[in-house]
């Protein structure tokens, strides 16, 4: 590893002068990714910044009326050891439990698992599903751009030179609603998603009110699949829809083949995970209503 | 026949490292530091099959806090002549160009240059200012390629060796051999039924958890001294000072704690080239290799291609085997297709039988040994094939195997003859088992068998034994520890003294502290490094007896010693009380127990495996897992238990997801414990044992080798459970979730399918 600076700023605007005076920097959370590039040689940085410190990045707040509000920075298990977030979002509950081990997570962010914008990243799909958007600071003022928009390549960002991942915000959970991550891996744990889906869901009347579906691994970045969602809306929540719906999923999944699955199988994956992950997502819709 | 009592052997005693390594004090080969240390890193080939043309490393040189490089070009130019590797013979040159290339890299990862720098990070920045120039070559990646006619030549100067005589077929086939028992062509004839497949199976790694290390310091007076990772200290003294043309004695190895070996840590990589970069700074150099250098730079074991044609009559008994085996070495020759050719048939009793081996180079890593070497992929060919003919014949696959079961007296093809062994027992044991007897329920799920055999090694093992007054003594071996052997060995040395396995300390030394010891492997060390143990103590016993002797004035010939007590008519003594009066009865009393045993016992295991199939994802859980072991007898039944939970968990990766992904250039894509999927404690059920002890005639206890047996059968059982659950079979290993879905996928892909043969 080459040397490099280290700076752990108290404040945002602390930390956006510093990002400001060095376009190079990279921003430190959990690490989980970045030290692992580092050591690899890839992605080299001069100045680390340490956002750990900074209050916004560490804001975990959740209102009935107003939703989720998700530092940048707050690592995974204290998503799930918040009964109120994880009651009300179970899905987030689930997802900040599965990336990585134990250790991992005592570390990891959800906003680091965004900005390093993998295409198999666990936490995106979810995100995307939940209509999740994300608030972005720079030198020039803060702007809020939706999950789905946020990444542009693998490990590429919409981020501009000079600006930073402040927070993101999940609305707040309508009645009849429900969600769900689910991802395949040939072992059980501590593997990478060979697919994903992410699906939220809202019921109303016996018919899906609405449903949002969002695939990993099977694209440069995470992909929404507006249509799959769009599809099921006003269909009867059916075992009929639901295959439905994963079947315009798959069509639209572009995966490749790689060590971790073939396209066919990765595209077969995804109209299975699809149609799981919206079994999940009713069912627990159904237990909130 | 009525087996011995003992009073230490067969009991579970606490293993004597036990708690410097649950506290963490027990020192590894990256936990040395000594004064004015320096950090090597190793440059590597990107290449998988490349000229070099010119290195250049004046930049790297010149690099601040830079203080040696060397390239092959520093070593010396002895000719080339045949060196002992521990567990086989080799060319010194083949050693040589793995520890730095010369002239051509011969897979990716294979080492250039060697940096010794201040600390680790400078050195890893100046290796990437060493300047090569290749010209990339075609690259040979599997056996049926470079056997191809218009494969590149891996070695120009590669001639095969044909039925045990050289030729002068250049190609990268290194040798060609053929066992042959019977007439294949009549045992076929006899045949109802004839099953031939074709098979394959992955390059896989042994996966152990502490990568290879070296420090080294060539010290002054000349010496050499060397701390590393190694299941075998006397293998790198003496390959050490074959490579860099020094008398062994020049040379002190000394063996820290190892974290896994599995035959993967006999090979030496790093400590001739630490210390030749020790010679230069004159400073001690360390290097420990990352986790992708061990993926990419040391011997994984061989990927193979195999055909296995098997005819049983009616009744299931076999009465023709045939094999073809191809299996790829990586850089240089030495696939262990010799060992998958002993075992490929061993567990049966056969009249007619016909075997081919192939030991084929490939530009991938040189391969090493890996547990039971060859054995595992050529018994997923074997035992696939019969577990379908017991399957077609209608016949049980423990009582087929049963009816054709090798036994005292059987001759292998390969040329041996069985003196008492445990199959039948094994057989019997699995057939026994509450796992074979409770039925398996529900969709998606199936049962598969197999069987293994492995034949373990003997070697040449020392120890001494020293008595101290307060009545225990001090074990002095030359054995790495790999597996709970200093207890193993202890408690040998305490039966036979008549006191505790605590009253007996171990401990593991250098090179210059014991005589020669050959390597951890090959399943030995229990078997021969606890009978050297054993011999040290008949002789400490010699002693004291006589000693006894001296102080009631009478005969050592009288004296009895039994549990720890010696008497001479009404007179006794505990060993304690003699101890304690060495000084006065001529001095300290040593042991000691120099051995090279033959009496080598093979030894046979039996998986059973339940498994579940997702029928939409591929996936295969294991629902529960048996494994059955002949140990001869069971010196500490704990760890023998570790050995055959450890194999069947190995033999399970091998199964369903560890393989070198490789690209067609022949990089290896998954060098990462992330992509490269052994499976963790979260993928497993709690595995069962149950231990058979047939005891081998040719070992003071009985004991045989425990190590390997237990990984050949896994894969095997896990491909027919897989098969029983999804109804395809696999011929290919691993079977991960694309490939069974791939299977499922195929025309026809839910059924077995049957090659009918009218011979």
């Amino acid at each position: 590893m080459k040397w490099f600076d280290y700076a752990a700023p108290k404040t945002l605007s602390e930390a956006l002068a510093l990002l400001a005076a060095h376009p190079g920097a990279r921003m430190l959370a959990g690490g989980t990714d970045l030290l692992v590039q580092m050591r690899a040689g890839r992605k080299p940085a001069d100045l680390i910044i340490d956002i750990k410190n900074i209050a916004e990045l560490n804001e975990l707040r959740y209102e009935r009326a107003s939703g989720l509000t998700l530092g940048a920075a707050v690592a995974c298990y204290r998503i799930y050891g918040d009964a109120a977030v994880s009651r009300a979002y179970p899905s987030l509950h689930q997802v900040a439990s599965l990336i990585g081990g134990t250790q991992i997570q005592g570390r990891a962010s959800i906003g680091g698992n965004l900005c390093n914008a993998a295409p198999s990243a666990d936490s995106i799909p979810l995100l995307i599903a939940l209509g999740a958007t994300c608030r972005i600071a720079g030198a020039g003022g803060e702007r809020v751009a939706r999950v789905e928009e946020f990444c542009t390549a693998p490990g590429k960002n919409i981020l501009a030179a000079g600006e930073l991942l402040v927070s993101m915000h999940v609305p707040a959970p309508r009645p009849g609603s429900g969600a769900s991550y689910l991802r395949f891996i040939p072992r059980n744990e501590m593997d990478i998603a060979v697919a994903g889906a992410g699906v939220a869901v809202e019921l109303e009347n016996g018919k899906f009110r609405s449903a949002r579906i969002a695939l990993s691994s099977v694209a440069p970045t995470p992909l929404f699949v507006r249509e799959a969602g769009d599809w099921l809306t006003g269909k009867p929540v059916n075992g009929e829809s639901i295959a439905g719906a994963a079947e315009i999923a798959k069509a639209a999944a572009k995966p490749i083949t790689d060590m971790r699955g073939t396209k066919e199988y990765r595209r077969h994956l995804c109209s299975v995970l699809t149609r799981r992950a919206l079994e999940t997502a009713v069912r627990r819709a159904q237990e909130v209503q | 026949m009525s087996m011995p009592t003992y009073k230490v052997i067969g009991t579970r005693p606490v293993r004597h490292d036990g708690a410097d390594k649950v506290t963490g004090r027990a020192i590894y080969g990256a936990d040395v530091q000594l004064a004015g240390m320096l950090h090597g890193y190793v440059l590597r080939s990107p290449h998988a099959h490349a000229r070099i043309l010119r290195i250049d490393t004046g930049k790297a040189q010149a690099f601040p806090g830079v203080m040696a490089v060397v390239t092959a070009d520093d070593f010396p130019r002895t000719p080339d002549r045949i060196v002992d590797l521990g567990e086989g013979e080799t060319p010194l040159s083949c050693v040589r160009g793995n520890m730095l290339a010369r002239g051509k890299v011969l897979y990716r990862g294979h080492a250039i240059a060697a940096v010794a720098a201040v600390n680790m990070h400078v050195a890893e920045e100046a290796a990437s200012l060493i300047e090569v120039d290749y010209e990339p070559l075609a690259c040979a990646l599997t056996a049926p390629d470079a056997m191809r006619a218009d494969a590149p030549v891996i070695h120009g100067s590669l001639r095969m060796k044909e039925l045990g005589a050289p030729t002068d077929t250049p190609g990268n086939v290194a040798e060609h051999f053929r066992h042959v028992k019977g007439d294949i062509e009549k045992g076929f004839a006899e045949a109802d039924l004839i099953v031939e497949r074709e098979f394959d199976t992955a390059t896989v790694h042994q996966g152990y958890i502490e990568p290879q290390n070296a420090t080294a310091l060539w010290n002054n007076d000349g010496r050499v001294l060397i701390w590393c990772s190694t299941q075998g200290a006397f293998v790198v003294r003496d390959v050490t000072a074959c490579v860099l043309d020094l008398p062994v004695s020049q040379v002190k190895v000394t063996p820290t704690e190892i974290g896994g070996g599995f035959g993967g840590k006999i090979p030496v990589y790093l400590e001739p080239v630490a210390a030749m970069l020790s010679k230069k700074t004159g400073r001690p150099v360390k290097i420990v290799m990352s986790r992708k250098d061990v993926f990419e730079a040391t011997g994984p074991t061989p990927g193979s291609h195999m055909k296995v044609k098997i005819g049983a009559r009616k009744d299931g008994r076999i009465t023709a085997a045939q094999a073809y085996l191809a299996f790829e070495a990586g850089a240089y020759p030495g696939a262990m297709v010799g060992p998958a050719g002993m075992t490929v048939f061993a567990a049966y009793d056969l009249e007619h039988v016909t075997i081919d081996g192939y030991d084929v180079v490939v530009n991938k890593p040189s391969t090493a040994a890996y547990r039971a070497p060859g054995a595992p992929n050529a018994a997923f060919a074997t035992e696939s094939v019969v577990d379908e003919l017991a399957q077609k014949l209608g016949i049980d696959p423990i009582e087929f195997r049963l009816k054709n079961a090798a036994k005292e007296g059987t001759r292998r093809a390969d040329g041996p003859k069985f003196r008492k062994i445990g199959c039948v027992e094994v057989l019997e044991a699995m057939k026994n088992s509450p796992h074979y007897k409770t039925p398996l329920q529900g969709p998606n799920r199936g049962r598969g068998v197999a069987l293994g055999f492995w034949f373990n090694v003997g070697l040449p093992s020392s120890c001494t034994i020293s008595v101290n007054s307060d009545g225990t003594v001090n074990l002095v071996e030359g054995s790495t520890d790999i597996g709970g052997t200093r207890t193993s060995i202890a408690m040998q040395a305490a039966e036979v003294l008549g006191i505790a396995a605590e009253a007996v300390q171990p401990t593991v030394v250098d090179t210059d502290s014991v005589g020669f010891t050959a390597v951890t492997g090959g399943s030995r060390t229990t078997f021969a490094t606890g009978w050297a143990a054993y011999e040290a103590a008949q002789d400490v016993m010699r002693q004291l007896k006589e000693r006894a002797a001296k102080l009631w004035e009478t005969e050592a010939a009288g004296v009895e010693a039994a549990g720890g007590v010696f008497r001479s008519g009404d007179r006794s003594m505990s060993f304690a009380e003699l101890a304690a009066r060495l000084g006065e009865t001529g001095g300290p009393v040593v042991g000691r127990g120099a051995v090279n045993p033959r009496g080598v016992g093979g030894s046979f295991a039996g998986s059973i495996a339940d498994v579940e199939v997702d029928p939409e994802t591929g996936k295969t859980t294991i629902l529960r897992f048996t494994c059955v072991q002949d140990a001869g007898k069971a010196i500490h039944p704990s760890y023998v238990e570790g050995q055959m939970q450890g194999g069947s968990v190995q033999g399970i990766g091998w199964a369903l997801n560890e393989e070198y992904w490789m690209s067609e250039q022949g990089a290896m894509m998954n060098s990462s414990l992330l992509d490269y999927r052994m499976p963790t404690s979260l993928d497993l059920p709690m595995i069962e044992t149950c231990i058979v002890e047939v005891p081998n005639p040719g070992h003071p206890f009985g004991v045989r080798g425990v190590g390997e047996a237990n990984i050949v059968p896994p894969a095997a059982a896990v491909a027919n459970a897989v098969c029983h659950a999804a109804g395809v079979r696999l011929f290919r290993l691993p079977m991960n979730p694309p490939a069974i879905m791939e299977a499922l996928w195929k025309p026809g892909g839910k059924s077995s399918q049957l090659v009918p043969r009218n011979p």
